[in-house]
Parts: structure tokens; sequence; C-alpha cells
């Protein structure tokens, strides 16, 4: 164990953190306004999925970013019309959903990206931005200030959603429709208008950790990529108690734990299958324990008078 | 005569109301069916190629999941799992628990009837029935665990169900490469169960495991309908409070019904064993989630199910004649069983374009199932 180790450890942490905590800031502004959201998944692999095929198309990051993002808020949309609109359970909803989007991608990818025509462009990931001065400091440079741009706006996003849900009237508004709609109703907020606006913007968040996967970390598109981050990250609110600060720092436990997985068989011994699966035991063991409150009216259709 | 009369009258009352029930189903596989077309044109070169291709892909799948030799069969053995993965997910809906589990629950009691089928010493017939017994109380531990939590401390079991499944896959990825793995063979697998395990084939992979599938869902029938347990499990989902007043006890019967559930996708992951593979592979499975559909789909009935899980056992059959008939993806059979599961959970969807072009029908209720995390 020496200490370069230790600086690489922290550094894939911090970066395994991110798809994670982006995609539970997505469930965040989604339940917190009363939508059960397991649909996180599948926002993310839209995404994904968008964000690398108009990338590789255009050769544009930005217009990939762009247009993914897009793509996982019309699926939040969807998520939101079926559950507020129609009121139909929200965790068939969000099965829907999962389903509908590993079905689409996987579909496209089979017709325009298994062989990328020789006319496109392609593209390369986000590039790295070391934090000036800052990234050469030993150690603590390589671990915290050399990294890409998602990784830094990321742990930026935790502060700034903190900043939102407690002090502004916007926040207010999303917790009250979460806690009590009724209540919200009588005082003139509307209900429903919030509910979309903020399953809209939680689906964007969860849609941004997607672009992580294509646009930052891989580069290209694979069928289900997500492989189970979206529940990862629903793991992660709920570790952190529907808080931007719990859940990040949830994730961060959760990312560390997928380092030492993909390190553990060459350095512990101990098979990276049952690191993998700890993130979930402590989920299970933490909320049995500590029995976190979600929000109170979060899952229940809310019908306006 | 005025009995026979009457018992006319009721039985033509019944066959109305399944009737009228079976409206919402039928319309949301055929709106299923369109939508996926439409993708399937949309994503074609241009719209006589796509027209073609759903003709070719939509026949492909008739063709593959009943009409080629063995057509059918195979799609009765694809309909085996789906049945209890049906019922496992059916009956904590009666109790107004949301298994989305089952697909760990499957995984936990292939394992645990798998070693069973390797290691125990047994005669056939007996074995057989033993290594199934194995499987449903694998399946039944993994349920008891979000069972009882909820029960004991009010956790919500869909979190914990999600947690489950990943937990379970990691498990048997383990179990399967480090503890049972076949060393004779290069590909990724456990031993050979003891052929005395084996559930015996009649025809290619149709093998007995269909008929226990049907038998189980009646005898669950049986159980939910007929006896007073399953009315103390059906009155708990209906209205706990009412539930408790009549003297049930509505904790118990969550445990009991997340372990009954969780026992039948042991079962149907085990059966898969014994009746196909005949080992146990890595990796994850998603019946669990098409199970929710085939449950619905059915109408949380145990009769209703066995329909059900034929309507997604030919989608999943005939999913890859879509790619050999018309080049086309199997994800379209994912696409298709997201929009069933859609139109199935929301008929009010239905309903309402059905108002929109002035067709008069009633559509049956919405459901709500679940009551968020809190409970």
């Amino acid at each position: 164990m020496n200490i370069e180790f230790i600086a690489d450890l922290i550094r894939a942490a911090l970066i395994a953190a991110t798809p994670i905590a982006l995609g539970s800031f997505g469930g965040l502004f989604s339940e917190r306004s009363g939508i059960v959201n397991i649909a996180i998944e599948g926002m993310m692999l839209t995404s994904a999925m968008v964000g690398a095929f108009v990338a590789a198309s255009t050769g544009s990051l930005f217009l990939g970013l762009v247009l993914g993002l897009t793509s996982a808020g019309l699926m939040a949309a969807l998520h939101a019309l079926v559950s507020i609109r129609f009121k139909t359970d929200q965790i068939i909803s969000g099965t829907v959903i999962n389903f509908l989007a590993l079905g689409l991608t996987g579909h496209i990818y089979q017709v325009y990206l298994a062989d990328l025509p020789d006319n496109w462009p392609g593209f390369s990931t986000f590039p790295q931005i070391p934090i000036p001065v800052l990234s050469e400091i030993p150690f603590i440079g390589k671990a915290f200030f050399n990294h890409q741009p998602l990784v830094y706006i990321t742990i930026i996003l935790a502060i700034v959603i903190h900043f939102v849900l407690f002090n502004t009237p916007w926040g207010l508004r999303m917790r009250a429709v979460g806690e009590h709609p009724k209540a919200a109703d009588t005082v003139g907020i509307n209900v429903y208008f919030t509910r979309y606006a903020n399953v809209i913007i939680g689906g964007l968040l969860a849609g941004l950790g997607g672009i992580w996967l294509t646009l930052e970390f891989v580069g290209q598109f694979s069928i289900n990529m997500t492989a189970g981050r979206g529940f990862i990250a629903l793991a992660a609110l709920i570790f952190g108690r529907w808080t931007p600060f719990g859940a990040y720092g949830a994730a961060l436990l959760f990312g560390f734990f997928g380092a030492v997985a993909l390190r553990g068989q060459s350095t512990s011994g101990a098979a990276a299958e049952l690191w993998q699966i700890l993130p979930y035991a402590l989920t299970i063991v933490v909320a049995a324990i500590s029995r976190p409150i979600p929000p109170a009216a979060v899952g229940k259709p809310y019908e306006v008078e | 005569m005025t009995t026979n009369d009457e018992k006319q009258e009721v039985k033509e009352g019944i066959v109305k109301r399944s009737l009228k029930q079976m409206i919402v189903p039928i319309l949301a596989i055929v709106t299923a069916l369109a939508i996926g077309a439409i993708i399937i044109m949309v994503t074609s070169g241009s719209l006589a190629e796509g027209a073609g291709k759903v003709v070719d892909g939509y026949g492909g799948m008739l063709y593959g999941a009943f009409l080629k030799p063995n057509g059918l069969l195979n799609t009765l053995v694809a309909t085996t799992p789906l049945i209890l993965l049906g019922l496992a997910v059916a009956i904590p809906f009666r109790t107004g628990l949301f298994n989305i589990g089952a697909n760990g629950q499957f995984l936990i009691g292939a394992l645990v009837g798998t070693i069973a089928g390797i290691y125990l010493p047994l005669p056939p017939v007996i074995h057989a029935i033993v290594v199934m017994a194995c499987g449903f109380l694998g399946g039944a531990l993994w349920g008891f665990i979000p069972g009882i939590l909820r029960a004991r401390l009010g956790a919500h079991e869909v979190i914990n169900t999600i947690m489950l499944n990943f937990i379970a896959v990691g498990i048997v990825n383990y179990a399967v490469r480090e503890v049972f793995r076949d060393p004779n063979t290069t590909s990724v697998r456990t031993y050979y169960i003891q052929e005395s395990a084996y559930l015996m084939r009649l025809s290619g992979r149709f093998n007995l495991g269909f008929f226990i599938a049907v038998l189980v869902a009646i005898l669950i029938f049986y159980y939910l309908f007929k006896t007073t347990w399953g009315f103390s499990l059906r009155t708990t989902g209906q209205n706990p409070n009412a539930a408790k007043y009549a003297g049930i006890r509505p904790t118990w019967e969550y445990v009991i019904a997340m372990m009954l559930g969780g026992g039948l996708a042991g079962l149907a992951g085990i059966v898969e064993v014994q009746g196909l593979d005949r080992f146990l592979t890595e990796g994850n499975t998603s019946l669990g989630f098409t199970a929710i559909a085939v449950s619905l789909l059915g109408l949380n009935h145990p009769l209703g199910i066995i329909p059900a899980a034929f309507v997604f056992g030919a989608l999943r059959t005939g999913g890859d004649y879509l790619q050999i008939r018309a080049g086309l993806s199997v994800h379209i059979v994912a696409i298709l069983q997201a929009l069933i599961l859609l139109f199935v959970a929301a008929p009010t969807i239905v309903r309402w374009y059905l108002d929109k072009f002035k067709i008069q029908v009633s559509a049956g209720e919405e459901t709500t199932i679940s009551q968020g995390w809190g409970g």
C-alpha cells in the first residue's frame, strides 16, 4: 500500500462516483416532488446512446451533450405524463421506461451504430482539465485536481442543488408538493407544474450521468452499458436520505467499493463479485437500522380539486 | 326450471364480465404492436421498406412462435418460467406488496437447487422433487428478507428487492465462477446436476416443467380464492385495517406472500435448470421484470397469468425471427413488452385515445398497487 496506490484509488473513486451521484440527483428532484423514480437507469441509458450517436455522426461533443440530455428529458417527461396525467402506478411506469430505453437504444444501436458509417467523423471523450497550480501538488493533485469536466461539475452540482433545495422558493415548492401536495395546493402552488418540472429536471441530471458514460468515460455506446448504475444511484439516494450531500457521499462510498473491486482481485484476494454486492447489502442494512424517511407523498397520485 | 335459468344467467354474466375484462389486455397488445410497427418504419430506409419489414417481422414472429416445427412447443418452454414468475409477482400484489425482486429469487432458487442436484445422492423422481423443493426454499429465503424487513421495520420492499437482485447476481456469479465451476470445460458453468434430478424432456426442449407450472397456477388459484389463508392474504391487500379488525395480522401476511412469491420464482429458476441446461451459468436475468407485465396482463389472477405468460412466451420465442426474417433486432421485443405493460397498467391512456376517436368502450379501472416508499 504505497501512497501512489492510495492516490490512484481516490481518483478512481471520484470518477466512479460521478455517474452514480448524477443519477441520484436525478432521482432526488423527482422523488422530492413526490414522484418515485426507478427509471434512472433507463434515462441514463437513453442519453448515453443519443449522446454517442449525435457526437459520432456530427463530430460535435456539444451537440451530443445537448441532444443526449434532451432525450433523457423526454423519457422523464413520459414518466411524468404517465404518472401525473394518467395516474399510473409510478413503479410500473418506471419499469416501462427502463424496458423502453433498453429496447429503443438496443434497436437504434443495431440499426445505426453497430457498424459506424465511414463518413462519420466520430469523437473523442471530454479532455482532462488539470486545475492550475493545484494539480501540481504531489498526491493531492493526482487524486483531486486532474479530472475530466463532469467530475468537477458533479461536485459543484451537489452544492448548487443543496442551495436550491433548502434556500430557494423553488426548492420549498418542490419539497411542499412532495410532502403534502394538498397543503401546497391550498396556498396556491401549482402541484402538477411543480411535479412535471422537477421530474424533467431530474431526467436531465440523470441524463448527464448517461453522457458521462459515453462522452466522458468510454467514448462509444454498447448495449445495456449502464449495467445497473441507475439502480446504484437509487441506492445512493436512499442511503443519502434524499439530500444532495448525502447522495454524493454515498456515491463516493459506492464508487470506492467499485474501485476496490476492480483492484481487489490482484491485491487482496477477495473476489470482485463480493466487493460489488457491498453497496447493495449496506443499503439494506443501513435502511433497516436508520429507517430513512422518504418524502411523505412520494408514489401517491394527486388529484387537483 | 327457474334455478336452471338463474344458473344460465349467472353463467352469461360471468362470460360477459370476463369478455369485458379482456378488452384492456387485448387493446394493449394491439396498440403495442401498432406502435412497434411505427417504430420499425421510422427506423427503416424508406416507408415501403419499413412496411415490408413490419410484415416480414411480425409474420416471422408468428411463424417462429407457432407455425414452425416445434414452434408451439418452444413457446410453451418459454411460457413455463413466466407462469411461475408471474405468480411470484401476483401473490405479493394481492397483499399490496410490489415484488420486483423475482430476478434475484429466480437466481438464488436456481443456485440452491443446482447444488442439491449436483451433490445429493437420491433415487430418480425423489431427487427431482427434492431439488425442486430446494429451489423453492432458496427463492423463499430471498423473498423472506424483504418480507420480514417490511413486516418488522416497515422498510420498503421495492428498495430491498432491487438491492437483493444485485446481491443475488453477485452471489451466483461468485458461486458459479469460484466454487461449483466445472473445470472440465472452458465455458463458465457449474457441474451438471445428476440425471436423477432431470425433468424429463418430451420433445426437443419441451419438458415436464410446463405441466408443473400450470399445476402450480391452479393450486395457487385454489389457495387464493378457496381457502381462508388466501382470503386473509387478499383482505390484507384490499384493506389492511379491515384485515386487522377481522383478526388477521397484515405483517404476517406480508411475510407469507413474499416467501410464497419468492419460492415460486426460485422454482422457476430451478425448473429451467432441471428441464433445459441441467447446469447453471453466470449472468443476470430480466425475466423477473417481464413477469411484472405478465402479472398485470393476467389481471393478477393465477388463471389469467397462464395465457398472459403464453403471450410473452410467444413474443420471446418469435423474437428471433424478427432478425431471421426481417433483419430486425430482437430489441423490438423489449419495446413491445414495455408498451404492453404501459397500456395494461394505464388503461386510462387507452380510454383517453378511444374517447378522442369517439369509440365507446368501457376500459377498466387504473391500477395503483404500490404506495410509494413510505408504505
